[in-house]
């Protein structure tokens, strides 16, 4: 501190002691570091995919199914393209199954529910699911689909197990955004005289829907990258075939045996096929921040 | 002015401070000039407990000096130039209409205003001749010196009696020593003592409104600052709660000057020394709170005094 | 817009037909449906979990199954305790490097950052959540486990005094390096909801530190740390909730020994892996197995998730009075968004 003698004598007892001083510098410094080291992972993370997986894409690479061949290297392992239509495939039908009875029962919970005891128990279940890791799925729709029938793996049974994993995630967040609608707007139109499902329908839902897009789209994306789930349900093909009903391959799964692969090339295929589903998973989630930035509600 | 009638209290401050004082008690001013209003803080309700608690050791306080003032927020000039003088061992008001910059003015003296992103302040503050704003000084030990207290209580909600009122002192190696008597010197201070002397391991935050904010201005007392900001302090409080209140800042100017910023005339007609009416951002008046309130020289005073706006 | 049907026979001016009616009835109970449907589906999958996976606690009693330790396929011996402890202990380490890591860019991007790097700084760490699990595993394995084997057999030198931690050769797939990977893929979770937490902090509680004099590095120790104490805490056991049940990543990174690896930068095994990697071939009894450790595995993900759900929620109640809106949803919903394995 500067200025005259008396003054500073007289505040000098108010001063900042230099090891307060350095226990602040030292503990910014310290947090400011750590958060560079939480970014440090991002960055080698994106510098390896692009510099391993660049290297597998080629034209064949998209357009050859794998082969299953993991001796030799070059184009006799094939390229990717049943993982890419299989996790597609898979993934839409997924949806399709998780996206209406999740906004149905994320209705239910916010129109008909409200803080009913039932409500909350249902709210409870869901937080449930939530927390059950995804492999467990898997095992829940062997034991249901797989045993129980006696049939083989196939993609929808894959593609259920998905559903059920994206269920509470669509339910969640298609609440929150419900819960965002203005009572008032409601309000407003059952004085009008409509029934209720109109309201829903008419009103309710159509201010939603960019929100309740946005969740879903995470839920797809989410969806996308999961393996355990699939591994033993729809497992144990490498031909591209557009019946769900019978085995199909995923990107995920194949990732995930070639891995294991001595074949240098074949693991540069999973490199390959790691940033091409890497990229599907940002592009789902850039769709979504777009469309959520047009939400008028949230 | 005390109900116990006597200003021996005031002996020990420096007497030119307090002059003005002097000349309106022995009604020198004239016939009728005595702060009558300022009696209104005769026996009250609760008024004898806490005066058994609120005791502070006299102490010669600090004045504190505004040169030029400005205060902006982004690109909006909120106090614009201001000139103003408050003594030590005072209270002064600050009066005006919402919006008039007394809370952003009052925010500069600490140097909280730039805490707000986009805020900055021009102009000098002098804490006897110290000048707050000088780039050598350290903001932290600036808030050390000049303690606030907010408008609506805000004791730490996870911290008990005690440790609220310790907290400051535990910032500071130099303040740890004797921590007890410390808090419990600051606790008396506020009046709170009687009141939670058996409960210090309690939450700060089961008291009631009025405790609390008593419990808020312990906090600042205990490291001992030499001036204490208070905006609003009572707004949020009931009356009688507020009277308590009052009759501590009474108390206190004994040992620190006091600032407060008031939407309530009569608050300053019962507690100030002295008081200055801004609007829009400058100085329009400062005088002895009788004259401010009886016979201000700006006309714009008078209108706000009288009720005609505000 | 339907309009209230005009009056026939009897019935009052204003009601509506039956008919009027049955599609808010239809809609009203078909969905009360759905949801019950979802409750009945849990409850129905655990039961059949359980029932497929009796056998083997027949054969070894429960407290045998997952407290013995010894899992032999060969000889058909099933003693989960390597796997839990595998389990256990890279979700510790996980937690142990994660948190504090999440924990401080929270607070950097909430007290610390300069306004601007606020909104970038986020997304880049929400980006950590968009990578699949399987990718973690490629990435760990074939670049990070490498790199690093080197400083750890310098660390496993260093330290090898300390039983555990120390004294032995250090494998490409081990605990450490699986913990090390989970704490990265827990960030994001963590993070998000340290940082909502924290951005409810009442701005009275931090002025009122800094009007004390204190220091900015002080007044988030007092003012803004404790207040989100039990918050952070929630995040951190919904991290924890997401390490216990991550399966791919620490599969291809966790190697597959059958009993508890010797020190921390040895090849173990943990309960998801196994069902991963056995569950292809196994007949009988083995199965039987595989599902009891899928059984303990939920049980395991229920706790811990049921807990940090009542933590993170109470947390966010006790916040969100003075903004008058429900946040068990934001903050959950965050949870939702980015746990899975």
């Amino acid at each position: 501190m500067s200025a005259n003698a008396t003054s500073s004598d007289r505040l000098a007892r108010f001063a900042l002691s230099p090891a307060r001083r350095r226990k602040d510098r030292f503990a910014r410094a310290g947090v400011l570091a750590a958060t560079a080291i939480a970014l440090v992972p991002l960055a080698l993370i994106v510098y390896y995919l692009l510099r391993k997986g660049l290297g597998a894409w080629s034209t064949s690479f998209f357009t050859t199914d794998p082969t299953g061949n993991t001796f030799f290297g070059g184009s006799s392992i094939g390229g990717i393209k049943s993982a890419i239509l299989g996790t597609i495939e898979i993934v839409a039908l997924a949806s399709a199954i998780a996206v209406p009875i999740g906004i149905g029962v994320a209705v239910w919970l916010v129109e008909y529910g409200k803080s009913s005891w039932f409500a909350q128990t249902v709210r409870f279940f869901v937080d449930v699911l939530t927390g059950v890791p995804s492999i467990v799925f898997g095992l829940f729709v062997y034991i249901v689909l797989v045993v129980g029938t006696g049939s083989t793996y196939a993609g929808y049974k894959g593609s259920i197990a998905l559903a059920l994993l994206m269920l509470p995630v669509v339910i969640r967040s298609a609440e929150v955004i419900l819960l965002l609608v203005p009572a008032a707007l409601r309000e407003s139109a059952l004085a009008l005289g409509a029934p209720r499902w109109r309201v829903i329908f008419n009103i309710v839902l159509p201010t939603a829907l960019p929100g309740m897009v946005t969740g879903v789209l995470l839920a797809v994306a989410r969806a996308a990258g999961e393996t355990a789930p699939l591994l033993f349900t729809a497992d144990a093909t490498l031909k591209t075939n557009f019946n769900l009903g019978g085995f199909m391959n995923s990107l995920p799964v194949q990732i995930y045996k070639d891995v294991t692969s001595p074949t240098t090339a074949v693991v540069n295929r999973a490199w390959g096929a790691a940033l091409t589903l890497v990229v599907m998973i940002l592009l789902l989630n850039l769709v979504a921040r777009l469309i959520s930035r047009r939400s008028r509600l949230a | 002015m005390t109900p116990d009638g006597s200003t021996s209290e005031v002996t020990d401050v420096d007497p030119e401070s307090r002059s003005e004082l002097d000349r309106q008690e022995q009604g020198l001013n004239g016939p009728g000039t005595e702060p009558a209003a300022r009696r209104v803080t005769g026996p009250t309700i609760a008024a004898a407990p806490t005066k058994a608690d609120a005791r502070v050791e006299a102490k010669p306080g600090l004045g504190v000096k505004l040169e030029g003032l400005r205060a902006f927020y982004g690109q909006a000039e909120q106090v614009k130039g201001l000139d103003l003088e408050f003594r030590a061992n005072e209270v002064t008001a600050i009066i005006g209409p919402s919006g008039c910059g007394k809370s952003t003015m009052v925010r500069c003296i600490n140097r909280m205003h730039e805490e707000i992103p986009g805020a900055r302040a021009e102009g000098r503050v002098l804490l006897d001749d110290l000048n707050v704003y000088d780039p050598a000084v350290d903001v932290v030990a600036v808030r050390r010196a000049v303690g606030m207290v907010f408008q609506k209580p805000n004791p730490f909600p996870t911290m008990s009696i005690f440790d609220n009122v310790a907290a400051g002192l535990r910032l500071s190696s130099r303040g740890r020593g004797d921590m007890r008597g410390k808090v419990e010197t600051a606790l008396r201070g506020a009046g709170l003592w009687s009141e939670v002397a058996e409960r210090l391991d309690e939450p700060g935050a089961g008291l009631s409104g009025g405790q609390q904010q008593r419990l808020c201005i312990a906090r600042s007392l205990a490291v001992d600052p030499e001036v204490i900001l208070m905006d609003e302090p009572c707004s949020a409080l009931d009356p009688v709660a507020t009277l308590k209140i009052e009759e501590l800042i009474d108390e206190l100017k004994r040992r620190v000057t006091i600032v407060i910023v008031t939407h309530n005339m009569q608050q300053a007609a019962r507690v100030a020394d002295r008081t200055a009416f801004m609007l829009d951002g400058e100085l329009v008046e400062i005088g002895a709170t009788q004259e401010i309130f009886t016979n201000p020289s700006d006309s714009r005073t008078e209108e706000y005094v009288t009720g005609k706006f505000g | 817009m339907e309009a209230a049907s005009l009056p026939g026979g009897d019935r009052g001016i204003l009601s509506r037909s039956p008919l009027a009616r049955l599609p808010d009835r239809a809609l009203k109970y078909g969905l009360t449906a759905l949801a019950a449907l979802i409750l009945a589906l849990i409850v129905y999958f655990f039961v059949r979990l359980v029932g497929q996976a009796r056998p083997a606690f027949a054969k070894e009693g429960v407290f045998g199954f997952v407290f013995g330790n010894d899992w032999n396929v060969s000889a058909e011996h099933f003693g989960a305790l390597p796997l839990l402890l595998g389990t256990l202990i890279t979700s510790a380490l996980a937690l142990l490097i994660g948190v504090p890591v999440a924990v401080a860019t929270a607070i950097y991007a909430t007290e610390l950052c300069p306004l601007r790097l606020r909104a970038p700084l986020t997304v880049l760490v929400e980006l950590l959540a968009a990578v699949p699990s399987v990718v973690y595993g490629l990435w760990g394995i074939f670049f990070l486990a490498p790199k690093l084997q080197g400083s750890e057999q310098w660390v496993a030198d260093r330290l090898s005094f300390i039983p555990f931690i120390g004294g032995g050769l250090v494998t490409i797939p081990n605990y450490f390096i699986t913990g090390l990977v989970l704490a990265i893929m827990i960030l994001p979770i963590v993070s998000a909801i340290s940082r909502e937490v924290m951005s409810t902090v009442p701005a009275d509680h931090k002025e009122a530190a800094l009007g004390l004099g204190a220091t900015r590095w002080e007044m988030i120790r007092i003012a803004v740390l404790p207040y989100c104490r039990s918050g952070i805490v929630g995040g951190a056991m919904l991290g924890l909730g997401r390490a216990i049940g991550e399966t791919i990543a620490v599969t291809i990174l966790i190697g597959d020994a059958p009993k508890l690896g010797d020190h921390l930068f040895a090849q173990g095994y943990s309960l998801a892996a196994v069902i991963a990697n056995e569950f292809g071939e196994a007949q009988g009894v083995h199965r039987s197995a595989l599902f009891a450790a899928g059984l303990v595995l939920f049980v395991l993900t229920l706790l811990v998730n049921g807990a940090a759900r009542l933590l993170v929620l109470r947390a966010a109640r006790g916040t969100s009075s003075a903004a008058g809106k429900q946040t068990s949803g934001p903050t959950t919903l965050l949870a939702d968004a980015t746990a899975g394995a």
